[in-house]
């Protein structure tokens, strides 16, 4: 067979039941192509040992007729995600050998489903970062050049592991976690599929925490129908969550019917920012003239408290932040920096500043701060307000309206250093996708267009809480008329 | 609103109990003043009367059953310690 | 009652105190975890990855901790809250694995109630509970098992604790001391707290401030963990003390935390320890609003059992017991059942009307067993001689089976040796003689025996009745029926 690491979750599947494919065999294809992707640094912890395991488990499986839809697939794991006796650090330096003694629900469930574990994924450090930079192990490389060029480029964040395995062939799939857009950002950045489901769909147990109230799990995969297949696999309730909700997850890849006629689309007037760039906006007109043209109406609407979406993603998700990574104190798991004879105090203060990289200080520094004496009404009481409108918009919008369409990303991924050094233009990463976090929704982004140089572009769908069916059949739509074929050269292999 | 100065920096510092060299107070007190001047723009927002947001799900509060269905495990508990003796967590001395 | 006063150099000053205590909720598992809450583990054998903090564990709760902290807010007559809210308070410290405790800050699950303290001479005083809220529990940090470790034990981390928090209403030690005596009551009665302080799992944080009868309230300090009552009298008397000498010597009173020391009979400053506390409380994104129905709250009220001032009325109306034998059988949850048991078990041995025995049966218990209990080192629930034993010997006494006077001597073997007062007097042959015939017969040789005694009675010394019973009772080894005696003597002394 030619390059299985090519094939598509729903293609091996098929061919696994057909038994004209191996789980085994795809598995070891699967570990050469992770062996030559080390230039990309997608993975940062490999598994080749549990893989091949759970691949002879899974045609184990096959051939006793008792397979699920993810039954041989491998796929990587973000380092969010807590795996049994492996890697498990957030990318942070704090969290230094840690390898839990627990299994993340997100992961229970892939295995349960018998998914192949291929390693742990690289990330931006405790997922705080938008182009992978903020990593303890290092950045991600992109897989995509632009045209006629050699530069490295940003896969996005904070899931560049994910994205990069999945758009670099070293994975047929991968977690990923979004809390104010790192999977769809991402996504668009690398063009493959990300979806970010409803909050509370995805159990948050084993997941390492960012910001509590934001921080979900989701899936990275080359097209919209494994990401269904995926999805499905990681959702459903967890009474190990008290933030996980007790609704039935449906069949998300019946939802791929291609039908969107009579339905209504809403596109954000504040969506139009000053200074985007002009493709993001033809990008935008273009996904609009798709789903017209599939028979939809396109509805415009307004979601007036947009432009407060990221400030008060800034205030909310560090606030959350500070007191999540108080548990990093090097007393139980994880670095212990400790000055001869010094305090407990002189602990801490030694093992978290050699622990955190800079953006997480500055996150934890600002979130310690909104929430101190004095100043909480003013940031972090006035934030949970302001959240409540834009809630309150999309409520109001989706009366209206069954899914809204808006670009992904106000830019094509960008070269490493372009944004590190200015913490508030990389923040502007997320003004399409923090939103939707704000309010809980799901939401994807599909890989539409290639920017002037080469490099992909994304479309972002929202939908209404729990509607992530509707999410998924807009963006099957959107990715049947965009022929998103381009493909990255294999120039790392 | 907001006019971080370095000894705010320390004091938010010794909060969060991150160690900060003294010639990092400054450029770090000028990043969060950024920051924090860039947020302020909520303060436009008219939120009288909005009550702020407790949760982004609209479900209630599960409750367990009160039975043991954990511990036991002390072995798992310390297994990652970077210092555990006699069963227990070793930490540098405190002085009470 | 004459109220409490410190005397300075100025004047005499008022102490104003308010308490909260930390009661650790009676469950099987920990408010957000599974793990036990038993005492006396191995080190970190009940605790769950949750209570361990380790990354990526979520709380849960327990929903029983929550009937326990509604079925306390309900006996305190305090109103409860069906929408409180859960909020971290972010400090760090090494038993603090979170680096947050969960705790309640704005939206307590239970508002403003009050506790009845009864002071002495039958006077009562209403305290108002400002709130109560539901929080864990940190762990253990043990500094003196090693010269560089401070050894961290994590059972204790997470276990359910109400905290109950008082109004500024009390004047004196003895009113501190009596309002944790009555909460304890309470809350041993409704089972939500074992009470126990020696073990930690209710420890109080008194708030001390003075000031000249009739100004406004004064700047406090905060007594840190106390675990006796005894310590927390002796603390109050000390910190109101050393408030009035800084005062009254110019000096002002820096708000506190300071630390009772019993050895050394003073509170210190805990300052080095409270540098820069900054809580940031915020509502925990983990966890969503506490809400509940009034079918919760009524099935609550329903578990409760009939409370100590509810009983202590009943005891005094229906059984006609004394304020201060009522207020004694009350204080114990087990004393009010062993007398209950006791009365039930008399009632029905001797075919008599609780009301009309009831009195009795409160003076043996209060002072026979209560006395012998206190000698011995032991207690009610430890008592060698159970209530149906008690109501056996009371019985027998009841009817004229024994004396009174005999019935101590019996109660005494019971105590030692745990056997049945029916056993005893058949033992020792110690049944009361009401047989006249031989009564009759040890009266005449009594009075045979003693001819001046005699002669003296009939020259008018009417006194020597008494020694005459006493001849008869001592010839008797105590069995005569005293009654009989007394019919009998008379008429033969008179001549
Ligand atoms: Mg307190
Ligand atoms: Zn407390």
């Amino acid at each position: 067979m030619s390059d299985l690491t090519k094939l598509k979750i729903a293609e091996a599947r098929d061919l696994l039941a057909k038994g004209e494919l191996t789980a085994r065999e795809l598995t070891e294809a699967h570990i050469a192509a992770v062996e030559a992707a080390d230039t990309l640094n997608a993975y940062i912890e490999k598994t080749p040992e549990i893989a091949l395991k759970q691949a002879d488990a899974a045609d184990a499986r096959i051939k006793a007729g008792d397979a699920a839809s993810m039954t041989g697939i491998p796929v990587g794991i973000k380092d969010l995600f807590a795996t049994k006796g492996v890697h498990t650090q957030a990318c942070s330096h704090i969290l230094d050998g840690f390898k839990p003694e627990y299994e993340s629900t997100v992961t229970q469930n892939l295995w349960d489903d018998g998914a192949v574990m291929l390693g742990k994924l690289n990330m931006d450090e405790f997922a705080m970062g938008s182009s992978n930079e903020t990593s303890y192990y290092g950045p991600v490389k992109n897989p995509w050049r632009a045209e006629g060029s050699n530069a490295d480029f940003v896969p996005g964040g904070s899931s560049g592991g994910s994205v990069a395995s999945v758009a670099g062939y070293a994975a047929m799939g991968a977690t990923a976690s979004d809390t104010g857009g790192s999977i769809r950002q991402p996504a668009a950045f690398t063009g493959t599929f990300g979806i970010k489901p409803t909050y509370g769909r995805c159990s948050r147990y084993g997941m390492v925490a960012f910001a509590s109230s934001l921080d979900q799990a989701g899936t990275i995969t080359r097209d919209v129908r494994d990401g269904a297949i995926m999805l499905e696999s990681i959702a459903g309730f967890d009474p190990k969550d008290s933030t996980s909700v007790d609704i039935p997850v449906p069949n998300f890849e019946a939802a791929l019917t291609g039908d969107i006629r009579g339905m209504k689309i809403g596109i954000p007037q504040e969506y139009h920012l000053a200074g985007m760039p002009g493709e993001i906006e033809a990008l935008w007109h273009q996904g609009i003239e798709w789903v017209k043209a599939a028979g939809a109406e396109v509805v415009d609407i307004n979601l007036p408290h947009t432009k407060y979406a990221l400030p008060t993603y800034y205030i909310v998700a560090p606030a959350e932040a500070s007191s999540n990574l108080a548990r990093y104190d090097g007393v139980r798991y994880g670095l212990r920096e400790a000055p001869e004879n010094g305090a407990l105090d002189e602990m801490y203060e030694t093992t978290r500043a050699e622990g955190f990289g800079d953006e997480v200080k500055r996150r934890i520094m600002i979130g310690t701060y909104v929430l101190s004496a004095g100043y909480y009404d003013a940031y972090y009481l006035k934030a949970q307000k302001v959240r409540q409108l834009i809630a309150d918009d999309f409520k109001r919008a989706f009366e209206k309206v069954d899914a809204i369409l808006t670009p992904t990303a106000p830019s094509a991924a960008f070269a490493f250093g372009e944004k590190s050094d200015d913490p508030l233009a990389m923040y502007l990463n997320d003004v399409f996708t923090v939103p939707a976090s704000l309010a809980g929704l799901p939401g994807s982004s599909i890989p539409a267009g290639l920017s002037a140089n080469g490099l992909p572009l994304g479309l972002q769908v929202l939908g209404k809480a729990w509607d992530e069916e509707t999410v998924l059949r807009v963006s099957g739509v959107i990715e049947e008329a965009a022929v998103f074929t381009s493909q990255p050269e294999l120039w790392w292999r | 609103m907001s006019n971080i100065d370095k000894a705010t920096v320390a004091k938010i510092a010794r909060l969060a109990r991150i160690k900060i060299e003294d010639q990092k107070l400054e450029p770090l007190a000028g990043e969060l003043n950024n920051i924090l001047g860039w947020v302020e723009q909520l303060s436009e927002v008219n939120t009288d009367n909005i009550e702020p947001m407790s949760s982004v799900v609209d479900a209630k509060l599960r409750w367990r059953e009160d039975v043991v269905s954990d511990g036991d495990k002390a072995d798992s508990v310390l297994k990652n310690a970077p210092n555990a003796e006699y069963g227990f967590f070793a930490v540098p001395k405190v002085i009470e | 009652m004459s109220s409490y006063r410190i005397q300075g150099a100025t004047g005499d000053w008022e102490v104003v105190i308010g308490l909260e205590v930390h009661a650790q909720v009676i469950s099987n598992a920990k408010l957000f975890s599974g793990a036990s809450t038993e005492f006396g583990a191995e080190p970190n054998a009940q605790v769950s990855l949750v209570d361990a903090a380790m990354p990526g564990m979520l709380p849960t709760i327990n929903g029983e901790c929550v009937r326990q902290a509604v079925r306390t807010g309900l006996a305190l007559g305090a109103q409860i809250n069906k929408f409180s809210v859960f909020d971290r308070k972010n400090y760090f410290y090494a038993d603090l694995p979170q680096g947050y405790q969960i705790s309640q800050f704005k939206h307590p699950v239970v508002g403003e109630g009050t506790v009845t303290l009864d002071l002495e001479g039958g006077v009562s005083k209403g305290v108002g509970v400002e709130r109560i809220h539901l929080e864990q529990d940190a762990g253990k940090s043990m500094h003196d098992q090693h010269p560089q470790f401070t050894y961290v034990d994590l059972n204790r981390s997470g276990v359910a604790l109400m905290e109950i928090v008082s109004m500024p209403d009390m004047r004196s030690p003895d009113e501190a001391g009596a309002y944790l005596t009555k909460l304890r009551t309470i809350l041993r009665y409704i089972g939500t707290c074992d009470g126990n302080m020696e073990q930690g799992s209710m420890r109080a944080d008194v708030n001390v401030s003075v000031r000249k009868p009739g100004d406004p309230l004064g700047t406090r300090c905060e007594i840190k963990n106390v675990n006796s009552i005894r310590f927390v009298r002796q603390a109050i008397e000390v910190e109101a003390r050393r408030q009035v000498d800084i005062i009254e010597a110019g000096g002002t009173i820096d708000q506190e935390t300071r630390l009772f020391d019993p050895n050394k009979g003073e509170t210190r400053s805990m300052r080095s320890k409270e540098e820069a506390h900054d809580y940031r409380y915020f509502p925990d994104p983990d966890l969503l609003p506490l809400e509940f129905d009034d079918a919760f709250i009524e099935a609550a009220r329903e578990s409760l059992p009939e409370l100590p001032d509810e009983k202590k009325a009943r005891f005094m109306e229906a059984l006609g017991l004394n304020d201060y034998n009522a207020s004694v059988l009350v204080a114990e949850k087990e004393s009010s059942e062993f007398f209950e048991t006791l009365v039930e078990a008399l009632a029905k041995a001797t075919k008599k009307d609780a009301a009309h025995i009831a009195l009795k049966a409160s003076n043996w218990l209060t002072g026979d067993l209560f006395g012998a209990l206190n000698k011995a080192g032991k207690t009610i629930a430890t008592s060698p001689v159970s209530a149906e034993q008690g109501a056996e010997l009371l019985a027998l006494v009841e009817d004229g089976t024994i004396s009174g006077r005999i019935a101590k001597d019996v109660f005494e073997v019971m105590f030692e040796t745990g056997k049945g007062a029916g056993s005893i007097v058949e033992e020792k042959g110690l049944k009361q003689v009401s047989d006249t015939g031989a009564i009759e017969a040890i009266i005449d040789e009594v009075i045979a025996a003693n001819p001046g005694q005699l002669e003296q009675y009939r020259a008018g010394k009417d006194k020597l009745l008494g020694f005459f019973v006493g001849q008869v009772m001592k010839a008797t080894q105590g069995k005569a029926n005293p009654g009989v005696v007394n019919s009998l003597l008379k008429p033969k002394l008179d001549g």
